[in-house]
């Protein structure tokens, strides 16, 4: 049980740190906000595997919120990637 | 606690860490984007479907946190790459085919 737990929590927090150096490294905007994404859908997962963790409800309602605001941040980046606000 | 959610769980993670590691590894933004929505789409689903079998009084609201990723992430993505595409960033050098050359010098045009 907790070695699976375990297991679970350290290839998430690696990818998380793998995306992170393309961030930090992405030669265009473009590379940056394709990172964005990505670690934002993977931390979306993470609080739903918190709240398992931690036998919390309110971790549903976090990740459901931080989902949607993910989403329309992004929707904005590309708008202001492609032609300024 | 249920052994299948747990087998479906450990597939999600592995499918997020494969995604994130093509996000690393691939040398250009639209091999970046298609790694990074579809490794990870996949492996946000299974990873909230895996939980919500673990935990089974929360089955319904997993559900609806996995069916909104799985419609909003594509959306999100296709944007970004849309929007790179749009503002002229290049491909990498060992492309074949490039269809929407046209697509570029019609927005430079306009």
């Amino acid at each position: 049980m907790s070695v699976m737990i375990i297991v679970f929590l350290a290839l998430i927090g690696t990818g998380i740190f793998l995306c992170f150096l393309r961030m930090l490294i992405g030669p265009t905007a473009s590379d940056r906000a394709v990172a964005i994404d990505t670690i934002t859908t993977t931390v979306v997962a993470l609080l739903v595997l918190f709240g398992f963790i931690f036998e919390r409800y309110v971790y549903l309602d976090v990740s459901l919120v931080y989902a949607v605001l993910s989403f329309v941040g992004l929707v904005a980046l590309a708008r202001f990637l492609e032609r300024g606000i | 606690m249920n052994l299948w959610g747990a087998i479906i769980t450990g597939i999600g993670t592995l499918f997020l860490f494969l995604g994130n590691l093509g996000v690393l590894r691939l040398p250009d933004v639209y091999n970046r984007v298609q790694a990074g929505t579809k490794c990870t789409t996949l492996g946000a689903f299974l990873t909230i479907i895996g939980v919500g079998i673990m935990q089974p009084a929360w089955f319904w609201k997993t559900l609806v946190i996995a069916l909104f990723i799985l419609v909003t992430n594509p959306i999100s993505s296709h944007a970004i790459a849309r929007a790179s595409r749009k503002i002229g960033v290049s491909l990498c050098d060992r492309t074949v085919v490039d269809k929407t050359k046209e697509f570029v010098e019609y927005k430079e045009e306009a």
